[in-house]
């Protein structure tokens, strides 16, 4: 018999309600011990960047994990505007190994405690040739038969920069090849698209006279700064010389929420589970399986969160969250005023405030994005936006350490190992389809054997 | 072997049996890709937020009804509303999702214009939303961009089966927004692989079969409804490749709809009406609380609908209007029952 109709309402409203009530016991609070995490050199070919937006003003810094020839290193960045000096700096690369390590997936474990006590607890589980640039005058005129107008030139650090204008792609393919850049073949069917949106160019190579003066064997990561509508990263230009799928690693700072992906799809990686205890010793194995598996299962389209935190506190921390003065290194401008102020000299990196302590709350949130991408997969440069998300992430996995007493202590001891029994079960198999591991060699090396099927009548006349 | 061809009668027949609202296939269409959204997509959507805006949405339908003394005007529109919140607001507090069904709903009864609600009231929420209410987002990226083959076919089982008259809209909206794509992607050289990008992305065609065809809130008259579809996406793109801000759908129409009573004004035609007529209540809850709080109920037999050939079958209020109540001035095809 069908209520009338606003009865039938209320009565939702009602039921609504009341799963609301049912709803609202607190979360559990987080308590483990940290114990190993997977941060980005598992990753070999990964490229990072940070990403720090508020507005419409831009902070870009990029880790150059060059191995080679120096002299074979070359940037080429689509940038808003002409760049002036003041806003190219150079980072500390320590930033990026600070952020990394706060922000990487982590293991935590718990002890199981005896299930002969009285005190029965409350398991409470989240659980570029550097061939000297000639600046001849005869070289402009090249320059402008090429269409390539030279907005400015400067030496920044370890790097000759030049911030280009070009008014067609063949001709600034051209004029890069001239001038000693090593670009891959087509890279002016990729450039062409960036000419056409007014876009300039930011090229970057290496002086090796200033980079043997820094006294550093590698490559110090570069930054700029910069206003512009666009929220996005300009991925394309990176895939002229991809063999095979590429790994990228974007730490995103916002001062309200987390970040997303607004033209491919942004998934949080499966977390929060339980995995068999000998795990611990191959944390950076598995996490490298489950990311290669859940990727592939996805078809490389989608954008994975591993992190999104209140940089003021982590539960549990991976490493300290940054300080002031960290976060100014990687690019936030807005703390302790309005101005950008990136110009933050390196190495400056005091200890760490302590978790939900010492500077107190910081308005930066961090969003650690992951991806693995083919050009196939990804035909669009990446888009982002902030959203008002606030909702804490992390991917973080647990060991639960079995209880090893005696299995006849007491009453309650049988039911515990049956349950255990139970657990390890869950846990291999949680292994399995996360990594796409054997599940058999899984239960192998855990030491146990496939559940015994308990047929329904054996528990009914238990 | 002979090859039977299925006889006009025996379709025709077949039809006789399908619901004649078009509103009842969107509702299960809606609720189809919900369950498929949060079930396989990764939703960032808790059930009660879903639960909450259903119960704050028809209890807002049910107070308006009574309030202005038109209780038997169902339900329907507030379920394709909730659906509709669903599917496009994200928060991370449960109060978001009700407060806005209930704001969405209420825009319905009170902005009003020419016996019509001025917009659409899922638009009008989500907009209302990220604007006003703090912690709510819209994830443009949700979808992905393989669910497009599944997205299309079922489109095109609506329009077989509803045989939606006014669905002109989406067809010349998608053929718009896609074109000033293809447009872009030649000036700029770009590959072509950013335009299927484009084609295959959910939330476009979500837009446009689900929000901007809602029947009530577009032109009455073609003309003025094909010129309004071509502005909407103008703005579309204008919104998403000059300005490049997000949700650009959503903010096209939220701007492009006060546009909607002056070409009424200036192109009068008659209001749609929802034809046939509308299972009230009992039915339609279960039909979304399938997808909704996945309960695995079965919706028992209903009642034979009570069929009423008039206008006042609409599940909107009519208010004193001068076009208000007038029966729809093109009917696609005469009801095959309750005639």
């Amino acid at each position: 018999m069908p209520y009338p109709p606003t009865r039938a309402a209320w009565l939702f409203v009602a039921l609504a309600l009341l799963l609301v009530a049912f709803a609202a016991t607190p979360a559990s609070a987080f308590c483990g011990f940290y114990v190993g995490k997977a941060d980005a050199k598992l990753f070999n070919e990964a490229s990072q960047v940070i990403l720090v937006r508020d507005g419409n003003r831009t902070v870009i810094s990029m880790r150059n994990d060059f191995q080679g020839d120096l002299s074979e290193f070359a940037l080429v960045v689509p940038v808003p505007a002409v760049l002036q000096k003041s806003q190219i700096h150079i980072g500390d690369p320590k930033t990026f190994e600070r952020i990394d390590a706060y922000s990487a997936p982590r293991l935590a474990e718990y002890f199981d405690p005896n299930p002969c006590d009285v005190s029965r607890r409350e398991r409470q589980m989240g659980a570029m040739n550097a061939a000297p640039a000639s600046m001849a005058k005869e070289q402009e005129s090249k320059d402008k038969a090429l269409g390539v107008t030279v907005e400015a030139r400067y030496t920044v650090g370890e790097y000759d920069i030049a911030i280009l204008s070009a008014t067609e792609s063949n001709g600034l393919e051209q004029w890069l090849r001239l001038e000693g850049y090593r670009i891959p073949s087509g890279a002016s069917k990729a450039l062409q698209p960036y000419i056409r949106q007014n876009l300039k160019f930011f090229v970057a190579r290496v002086n090796l006279a200033e980079q043997a003066k820094t006294g550093f064997s590698y490559l110090r990561p570069l930054q700029f700064a910069f206003e512009s509508e666009r929220f996005m990263l300009p991925v394309r230009l990176g895939m002229l010389n991809a063999k095979g799928p590429q790994d990228l690693v974007v730490y995103a700072l916002s001062r309200n929420g987390r970040v997303e992906t607004t033209n491919y799809r942004t998934v949080k990686l499966p977390a929060n589970v339980e995995l068999p205890t000998y795990t611990r010793a191959e944390f950076g194995k598995f996490y490298k399986a489950l990311f290669e598996t859940q990727s592939k299962r996805e078809d490389y389209r989608v954008v994975w969160t591993e992190y999104f935190w209140d940089m003021a506190w982590c539960d549990p921390c991976a490493a300290d969250p940054l300080s002031p003065e960290e976060l100014k290194g990687a690019g936030v401008f807005w703390l302790g005023g309005d101005e950008p102020a990136i110009g933050v000299a390196p190495g400056t990196a005091r200890p760490s405030v302590s978790p939900r302590g010492g500077s107190g709350a910081q308005p930066v949130m961090l969003t650690r994005l992951h991806l693995r991408y083919t050009p196939e997969t990804l035909p669009e440069d990446l888009m982002f936006q902030e959203t008002q998300d606030r909702q804490n992430f992390q991917t973080r996995y647990v060991l639960r350490h079995a209880w090893t007493g005696d299995p006849a202590a007491c009453e309650a001891a049988p039911r515990y190992f049956d349950e255990v029994a139970k657990r390890q079960e869950r846990e291999a198999q949680t292994l399995a389809n996360l990594t796409g591991w054997d599940l058999k060699q899984i239960r192998t090396r855990m030491n146990i054997a496939a559940a015994p099927k308990t047929m329904w009548w054996e528990r009914l006349w238990k | 072997m002979e090859i039977t061809v299925l006889p006009r009668n025996a379709i025709v027949a077949a039809r006789e049996f399908l619901p004649k609202d078009a509103r009842v296939f969107q509702i299960l269409f809606l609720a189809l890709l919900l369950t498929t959204g949060v079930l396989l997509r990764d939703f960032s959507l808790h059930p009660l937020q879903m639960a909450l805006a259903f119960a704050a949405g028809l209890a807002t339908q049910a107070f308006w009804l009574k309030r202005l003394g038109l209780e038997q005007r169902g339900f329907m529109s507030a379920i394709v509303t909730c659906c509709g919140l669903s599917l496009l607001l994200r928060s991370d507090t449960l109060w978001a999702h009700p407060l806005v069904a209930a704001l969405a709903m209420s825009s319905k009864f009170v902005l009003r214009i020419h016996g019509k609600h001025w917009y659409n009231p899922a638009n009008f929420g989500v907009i209302a939303a990220i604007t006003l209410i703090p912690g709510t987002w819209v994830s443009p990226g949700q979808w992905g961009n393989d669910l497009a083959l599944a997205v299309w076919l079922l489109m095109l089982g609506t329009i077989v089966t509803t045989r939606a008259r006014r669905l002109d809209i989406s067809w010349v909206f998608l053929g718009a927004f896609l074109g000033l794509v293809a447009l872009r992607v030649v000036l700029l050289g770009q590959s072509w692989a950013i335009w299927w990008h484009q084609l295959g992305n959910g939330a476009l065609l979500l837009f446009a079969f689900f929000m901007i065809s809602d029947p009530m809130t577009i032109p009455n008259r073609r003309g003025p409804r094909i010129a309004y579809a071509l502005i909407v996406a103008a703005a579309a793109v204008g919104w998403q490749y000059l300005l490049f801000r997000p949700n650009a759908l959503i903010w096209a129409l939220f701007l492009a709809t006060p546009l909607v009573p002056l070409l009424d004004r200036l192109f009068p035609g008659a209001a749609f009406s929802w034809r046939g007529s509308e299972r009230v209540g009992s039915t339609p809850l279960r039909a979304c609380a399938i997808s909704g709080i996945r309960s695995t109920a079965v919706a028992e037999d209903s009642p034979a609908p009570a069929r009423n050939a008039t206008a006042a079958s609409s599940s909107f209020p009519v208010l004193p209007s001068p076009i208000s109540g007038a029966p729809s001035s093109r009917p696609a095809r005469p009801a095959v029952r309750g005639r």
